[in-house]
């Protein structure tokens, strides 16, 4: 039971397959509670293939996923009600202002007590100044940080990060993911992550699932990862991975 | 059902309706310059033809165009309803968040039962004061009409709901187009008997043809067409039940073609 307890998403033998073309190929691997594991691959990996999977977005053409120890298929509404995501191709209302567009995210994920959560929302990332600001007035930055603001607006066990910083300025992108650690550490959630800043993945990642077409190439901790591919930093074994898949991990 | 979900979709779309201009006009615009169309084209026949009829043919004329009009309105709030999220990209979001279908299609119902309610509210004394059509008159009959175009409207709305989720944003037109081509077939002008027989038969299933018949029987023979309201009950149970396995269907095909995420790209 402490073992199903400490798994928060298992994934076994998921397969996607587009006719002919296959976008996830037979994978497996498992987030823990506290744990921060990033995706990371080639365009077409099967990275954000994988996350909508996870978001019930796309069925899977064969295979399981478990959240909590239970099977998503069947427990749908309650384990997304304990997850959230953004991504930048999913953008918030944009004829909405930032505190209403919150406000209908609260509701969607049955905040009762929405007013007390927006409010610290908006202390917590800055979102004074932007709270009555339309979401379609805002820079593509400033959606970013709404959007991972919405993120957090069910306290979420399990946060889904889709390039969570691919239009913010260094500066910004370093504050919010600290801003992001420090909420999740704070739940005791945790995080799947996929970027292609190789720096902010090694920065925040406990474990790093390389993808190639579809295949899970390597899985470990970013310094184990160095020490078997003989590179000194990740963009190296990712370039590596890119040119020439490696056999899959026993 | 979670209550907050549906209050969630309502809250999205009344905020985004009652700070538009284009969106208030669409909502009480066009009926008041279809009102004028209609009711002028009315005062013209009741200078026409013989007594009585001249007046009963005006009747018929604006009540059937304050009937359409809520049908369409019910059918068209429903569906734009969704096509903002399609719009504004922010669909994956809402099939990302824990809300039910269920919980969806009832707030964007609640959307097309607040908007209908306010534009016939709106509508039926200015067609009173300007073309002494009284709408009232057809008393407590004007319930079970009134509820039957709504429910149609919301069966339609899904139908366009599931082509657009299946066939991507573009089809969003379907969402205008649909309510348009039931418009000769749901004898909304003129009685069913015009149609030739064998489309007599065809049109049966259609529950707005039913609505529109009972409607024109209640006003001209002042009787209570307890058959039509029965016909365009159970016809519009049978028709959304349907339409809602359909929005499923279309729903689960999308999920299993990886057509949701194309909502946001196309």
């Amino acid at each position: 039971m402490d073992i199903l307890m400490e798994s928060i998403v298992r994934v076994t033998n998921l397969i996607k397959q587009y006719g002919s073309l296959s976008a996830v190929n037979n994978i497996c691997f498992e987030v823990k509670e506290d744990e921060i594991v990033s995706l990371l691959g080639p365009n077409g990996a099967g990275k954000t293939t994988i996350i909508q999977m996870l978001l019930t977005l796309v069925s899977p053409t064969s295979g399981h996923i478990e959240i909590f120890g239970r099977a998503l298929k069947e427990r749908r509404e309650e384990l997304l009600s304990m997850m959230n995501f953004t991504a930048p191709y999913s953008v918030l209302p944009y004829n909405l202002s930032t505190k209403e567009a919150l406000k209908v995210y609260a509701l969607l994920y049955g905040i009762r007590n929405y007013r007390e959560r927006i409010g610290f929302l908006i202390d917590e990332f800055n979102l004074g100044w932007l709270a009555s600001k339309k979401v379609g007035q805002l820079s593509t930055g400033e959606q970013m940080r709404v959007g991972i603001a919405k993120a957090f607006v069910n306290n979420p066990k399990l946060l889904l990060l889709d390039e969570p910083t691919a239009s913010l300025d260094p500066a910004i992108a370093r504050e919010l993911r600290a801003k992001i650690l420090k909420l999740v550490r704070e739940t005791g959630g945790a995080i799947l992550w996929t970027s292609h800043n190789m720096r902010e993945i090694e920065q925040v990642s406990d474990r790093i699932i390389f993808l190639s077409r579809g295949e899970i190439v390597a899985d470990d901790s970013p310094n184990n990862l160095k020490n078997r591919f003989g590179q000194e930093d990740l963009e190296e074994i990712f370039i590596s991975i890119n040119r020439e898949p490696p056999s899959r991990p026993s | 059902m979670n209550f907050l979900h549906v209050f969630g979709i309502f809250y999205r779309n009344v905020t985004l309706i009652r700070r538009s201009v284009p969106k208030l006009f669409a909502l009480f615009g066009f009926i008041t310059v279809e009102l004028f169309l209609w009711g002028f084209i009315t005062l013209w026949v009741r200078t026409i033809g013989p007594g009585d009829a001249r007046l009963d043919f005006a009747l018929l004329i604006l009540s059937a165009f304050i009937f359409w009009s809520m049908f369409e309105l019910s059918q068209r709030s429903f569906s734009v309803s969704f096509l903002e999220e399609v719009w504004s990209r922010n669909v994956i979001n809402i099939f990302a968040s824990p809300i039910k279908l269920s919980e969806l299609v009832m707030g964007f119902a609640l959307v097309g039962v607040v908007q209908t309610l306010l534009a016939f509210l709106y509508i039926t004394p200015i067609a009173f004061a300007l073309f002494a059509l009284n709408i009232w008159d057809m008393g407590l009959y004007i319930i079970p009409f009134f509820m039957n175009v709504l429910i149609c409207g919301w069966g339609i709305g899904v139908v366009a709901i599931g082509l657009v989720v299946r066939f991507g944003p573009s089809a969003d037109i379907m969402a205008f187009f649909i309510p348009f081509l039931l418009l000769p077939f749901s004898a909304v002008y003129y009685p069913v008997s015009v149609f030739p027989s064998l489309l007599q038969r065809i049109t049966f299933i259609l529950p707005t043809r039913h609505i529109f018949e009972g409607m024109r029987r209640a006003i001209t023979e002042g009787v209570i067409p307890h058959d039509s309201i029965i016909w365009a009950t159970t016809l519009n149970v049978i028709f959304v039940a349907l339409s809602f396995l359909f929005l499923h269907w279309m729903l689960r095909l999308a999920r299993n073609r990886g057509y949701l995420s194309r909502l946001v790209q196309d």
